[in-house]
């Protein structure tokens, strides 16, 4: 985390909707490491977060699945990524059909206002993907322990 | 010191879902911050953690510097048998860790 | 009967709470996402501290030494409430004493242990184990002729202006409690929740160290942990927050 000065005027909120140069480009390349060839299609993959965040050092983040879980027809691998931290990627999930239903929660950084994708890996081989744009704000004061 | 507290059903019938918890204690250190005398802190996380249902895994997930410190996840299992729910985390710096919780199914 | 009535309207004016009751802990602030994770014991990481500090109840400081346990028995029992009355006036120190330096003081005199550092994570396991016993209890922290010159010293504090800023804690948090500063609402500073896992720590803390942020915050010289205007100020945050229910160990952003 960067070090932030304290302003007592209302700071500027990122909106983040602008300004997606560099880093979104780490975050395709994380992206196609994992896809190799496969084109994902957008659908089935649900990120869920909160739209507004308190502090982006432990954003609740849900990734759920539209899949009936079975033997023949399941999620393989879920794979999350992010636009805007030093690192494009979250995290992987491997499931299975013994999973019952395709829903990890977990908590994450995020170090600005961005987008999270994700990918998932069903057992078809097929790929789908999903996002979510997450504005972050930040702790008013510094400290000094 | 307490390394990890998870949440399974003690009990669950057969073929039911489950929802399963698991919180570690870990910094995250995630190898981009600075100290104050400007010096680089070393990337110090947890990598990988598997969750095994009598032996057989049954989920995984990596992780990297991105997840919050003191990892949390819930995920769910299909109630198959009864035995043990078996978790365990490894990541930098020769870090593991490992917990267990029994579960009966009828 | 009407004297009886008239009686008792008149107990319940007197007796009535100093103000009417528009006080909100901090909960109430915070996003149903960070309320989640508070209320979810299996998802709050201060519990990782709290089961820390059950394993530090029970064992002996030192070899020979007694364990907490030994004096105090079963914590959810001997411990019930204890920390909704923190800080209390030690008589024979002849100041009030919050709950870290109780502990430490039960560290040194009773079981001849080394005291704990300020805001290590043994310290700081053994409050929220401690704390976590009132959980759901109104904060019971009253003046009386013994504190009353601490708690009124704690006052000034909270009025003063203080800092390269020059704002006191009560025109944040008194004037403007509820609004926003650079994206974050200003909550109303009952410490409720103490000791917490912040958000932006990612650790749990004491009411010191917050009070000690936010004086960095306004860029006035931070009270040293333990010294007598942090207790002093801490005092008067839990009188004025009296009746409020503890909800440590909290999380907070």
């Amino acid at each position: 985390m960067k070090r932030r000065v304290f302003l007592l005027a209302a700071g500027a909120l990122a909106l983040g909707l602008e300004a997606r140069g560099g880093r979104a480009a780490d975050m395709q390349g994380a992206m196609l490491k994992v896809l190799g060839e496969a084109k994902p299609r957008e659908g089935r993959i649900a990120l869920d977060v909160p739209p507004l965040v308190e502090n982006g050092n432990a954003v609740p983040l849900t990734v759920k699945v539209e899949s009936p879980m079975t033997e023949a027809d399941h999620v393989k691998a879920i794979h999350v990524f992010n636009e805007k931290n030093p690192q494009p990627n979250i995290a992987s999930f491997w499931l299975g059909p013994r999973a019952g239903r395709a829903a990890v929660s977990t908590r994450i950084r995020l170090a600005d206002s961005q987008r999270v994708v994700a990918l998932c890996q069903m057992s078809d081989g097929t790929w789908w993907s999903g996002s979510a744009d997450v504005i972050v704000t930040l702790a008013a004061c510094t400290e000094v322990l | 010191m307490a390394r990890a507290l998870i949440r399974v059903p003690a009990r669950a019938k057969r073929g039911e879902i489950i929802e399963i918890k698991a919180l570690i204690s870990h910094t995250m250190e995630t190898g981009f911050r600075h100290d104050q005398l400007g010096v680089l802190i070393e990337r110090d996380i947890i990598k990988l953690f598997r969750c095994t249902y009598n032996g057989v895994e049954i989920f995984r997930a990596e992780f990297f510097p991105a997840i919050a410190a003191n990892p949390f996840i819930t995920f769910t299992t299909l109630a198959q048998e009864s035995g043990t729910i078996r978790f365990e985390w490894s990541g930098d710096n020769a870090f593991s860790a490992s917990e267990s919780a029994p579960i009966a199914v009828e | 009967m009407r004297r009886l009535a008239a009686a008792l309207a008149l107990a319940a004016l007197v007796f009535a709470p100093a103000r009417a009751d528009d006080r909100r802990s901090g909960y109430d602030y915070m996003s149903p996402q960070t309320r989640a994770m508070q209320d979810d014991d299996a998802a709050n990481p201060a519990m990782l501290w709290v089961l820390d500090g059950e394993a530090l109840w029970n064992a002996a400081p030192a070899p020979g030494a007694r364990a907490c346990s030994g004096c105090h028995g079963d914590a959810p029992k001997s411990m019930k409430g204890v920390a909704a009355r923190y800080p209390a006036f030690d008589r024979a120190l002849g100041r009030p004493v919050d709950l870290e330096q109780r502990i430490n003081a039960c560290r040194t005199g009773r079981q001849h242990a080394a005291p704990l550092r300020s805001e290590s994570r043994e310290l700081l396991a053994l409050a929220a184990y401690v704390a976590l016993q009132s959980r759901g209890m109104p904060i019971a922290v009253e003046e009386d002729d013994a504190n009353r010159a601490a708690v009124e010293a704690g006052r000034a504090i909270f009025e003063r202006r203080q800092g390269q800023l020059d704002i006191s804690c009560a025109q944040c948090h008194d004037q403007y409690a509820g609004k926003r500063l650079a994206g974050s609402v200003i909550p109303q500073a009952h410490p409720t929740g103490y000791p917490l896992y912040r958000l932006e720590w990612q650790s749990l803390g004491s009411l010191s160290r917050r009070l000690r942020a936010c004086l960095a915050g306004i860029r006035a010289e931070p009270y040293d942990y333990g010294s007598r205007e942090l207790v002093e100020l801490e005092l008067y945050l839990m009188v004025r927050a009296r009746g409020l229910k503890m909800d440590a160990p909290a999380v907070r952003p």
